[in-house]
């Protein structure tokens, strides 16, 4: 469960405040399958990296199933994110000179579980995206949408409770996009909490809690 | 985070950038190699020096005409009021009951001729009581005849190269040659013996003292080994030789008396500062190396900066990614000070091959401190790139192209 009330974050760019996040209040239940909608600079990649507790907002209250947040320290939070959070980017980030196997084990080398397990738990991983033929493979020698599923498979291998994509599909084709949307919503119907920023339409109205921001603030809430 | 996963993070980090990493592992071994390699001079400079004096004979006092405060340095020649006799070495030798044998010695270069052949040599007047003094190995014939120091025959005996260079293959024993203006029968060769203390006995013609003092005019001797019967008597045979000159020359203590063991301390000190010196340059050269690798890790951190910030994001916190830059550095700059080490001890051992008289070792703690100081060099110099990493904002991180 997380609940954002009156969650602000201002940046100062040059000599002017930024309000990328203003009095933002959102409730987003466990399972929930959410898309943050709006034109760029409208605050959506701020609120998923406050979510993930990459940022830290400097007004207003975050609390992960009924935990303040902003109380954390910085080992906690990196806890957090360690077994709590999945990340999905735009542009992957996978470690290029790590294998498709490699990259997929990285939280699991930080998390100290034992080599034998965390390659079977990373074949699990990229079984469950379609990938195991392609394990050993390296970044450059996959396809974008390939590269995307190694970084869903990295994204839940430490069975996270929410998984946070940003515009996961913007660097895809359609079809690739498709699958990875599919690979996701799949993800959701087995009870993780999925967020979805995008700015595509078509993928974000097929989550049934839509938020729409417009400069910071919540412009429209539609939910299930 | 395991350690094998620790090296092997890290080593793959390194090989993104192998030229730079192979450069700076360049540097640090440079660095370690000159320490070693300057520490082996400086410890071989030691050994000979201490070697030297050890060859002189144990438990040995030198007299020396002329007084100085300096303890250990030889003091420079003058200011002598009384010359240091011959008789004042018979008295030494009749009153000083600790003494085994007295060696006094006077020195000179004269001319030596024999057939047509002839060559400067020095002239190294002495008595019979050098020779287990100083150790002496004669090849053929005898040393020089025991008897009254005062009282010298006309006979020499001759180092190694001066037989050689006059008398080639035959045989000099009991041939008459001519050093200066008088005639000298050869009773003995010595054996090849080499450099000792300044001088090369291999190149020295040996005469009884009382004939070298008349041939320089002389009235004082060059010093005086003395021979004292045990170790533990030094002290009291050094006031007791003391005493003896004091008394003979007016109340006036006017000679030096130098103990082996001052001598080989103040060596020592020179030594030890020389050695420190020469580690200190090296020091340079590693910190250098660091400065390198510094700027490697620097670079690194740069260009993973995209990866820094993803490993915060999948659950690598600041603690984790400090170890992982700090053990990138540390294994980069422990590789080049094993590399340095093993360049050094060759570098050594090839130094003593082509200069087998100059003693090169490295010395242990030489060996054990460069390892750690390579180590030491990467940790410090990794330092400040590492907290710079682990200290990124995960959100600017990830967003940097």
């Amino acid at each position: 469960m997380i609940e954002l009330e009156g969650l602000s974050r201002t940046y100062v760019v040059g000599d002017r405040p930024v309000h990328a996040l203003r009095d933002v209040t959102l409730t987003f239940p466990d399972g929930d399958y959410a898309s943050v909608m709006g034109p760029s600079g409208s605050g959506k990649s701020t609120l998923l990296n406050v979510l993930g507790c990459l940022d830290r907002p400097d007004g207003g209250s975050y609390r992960l199933d009924g935990q303040e947040v902003a109380r954390l320290s910085e080992a906690e939070l990196t806890l957090l994110r360690r077994h709590r959070i999945g990340f999905v980017f735009q542009t992957f980030h996978l470690v290029p000179r790590l294998s498709a196997l490699g990259n997929v084990e990285l939280p699991m080398i930080f998390a100290g579980v034992e080599p034998g397990e965390r390659a079977e738990r990373a074949k699990k991983a990229l079984d469950s995206v379609g990938l195991s033929p392609r394990a050993e493979h390296r970044p450059e020698q996959l396809s974008g949408g390939e590269r995307q599923r190694v970084a869903l498979a990295r994204a839940v291998v430490m069975g996270p409770s929410i998984v946070l994509a940003d515009e996961p599909t913007g660097n895809l084709d359609t079809a690739s996009g498709g699958e990875i949307v599919r690979l996701l919503e799949e993800m959701n119907g087995r009870g993780l909490t999925l967020l979805v920023v995008t700015h595509d339409p078509a993928i974000g109205g097929r989550a049934r809690h839509r938020v729409r921001l417009v400069d910071g603030a919540v412009a429209e809430e539609v939910r299930p | 985070m395991k350690g094998e996963d620790l090296v092997r993070f890290a080593f793959g980090g390194l090989r993104g950038h192998r030229l730079r990493a192979a450069l700076s592992l360049l540097g640090v071994a440079i660095g370690v190699a000159s320490v070693i390699v300057l520490t082996s001079l400086g410890e071989g400079a030691r050994e000979f020096v201490t070697g030297e004096f050890m060859s002189l004979g144990t438990n040995l006092l030198i007299v020396l005409p002329g007084k100085t405060t300096t303890s250990g340095m030889v003091p420079a020649v003058g200011g002598t009021t009384h010359d240091l006799t011959l008789a004042d070495v018979e008295a030494v030798r009749r009153r000083v009951r600790q003494v085994r044998y007295l060696a006094p010695i006077g020195i000179g270069t004269a001319p030596v001729k024999w057939g047509g052949r002839s060559r400067d040599a020095m002239v190294f007047g002495t008595t019979w009581e050098m020779q287990p003094v100083r150790r002496f190995r004669v090849a053929t014939g005898r040393y020089l005849p025991a008897g009254e120091a005062e009282r010298g025959e006309s006979v020499c005996v001759l180092g190694s190269k001066i037989r050689t260079e006059l008398f080639g293959a035959a045989s000099p024993v009991g041939e008459m040659l001519r050093i200066g203006d008088e005639r000298y029968r050869v009773v003995g060769v010595m054996e090849p013996r080499g450099r000792g203390l300044g001088f090369d006995f291999d190149e020295v013609v040996h005469i009884p003292i009382s004939r070298s003092m008349k041939m320089f005019n002389r009235r004082s001797v060059f010093r005086v080994l003395v021979e004292i019967a045990s170790r533990d008597e030094i002290p009291a045979a050094r006031d007791a030789v003391l005493a003896v000159l004091r008394e003979r020359h007016d109340g006036e203590e006017d000679v030096t008396v130098l103990t082996q063991d001052a001598v080989v301390s103040t060596f020592g000190k020179i030594l030890d500062a020389l050695t420190a010196a020469l580690a200190g340059i090296a020091a340079i050269s590693l910190s250098v190396a660091g400065i390198l690798i510094m700027n490697v890790m620097l670079v690194s951190v740069a260009e993973r900066t995209r990866e820094i910030g993803l490993l915060k994001a999948v659950g690598a916190g600041p603690p984790q990614i400090l170890a992982v830059f700090l053990f990138e550095a540390a294994m980069l700059s422990t590789s080049g000070g094993v590399a340095g080490l093993l360049a050094g001890l060759g570098a050594a051992r090839v130094f003593s091959t082509v200069y087998p008289d100059f003693p090169v070792s490295p010395p242990a703690w030489a060996v054990g401190a460069a390892l750690a100081v390579s180590l030491v060099v990467g940790l410090l110099f990794g330092a400040l790139p590492a907290r710079r990493a682990s200290r990124l904002d995960p959100v600017a991180a990830l967003s940097r192209r």
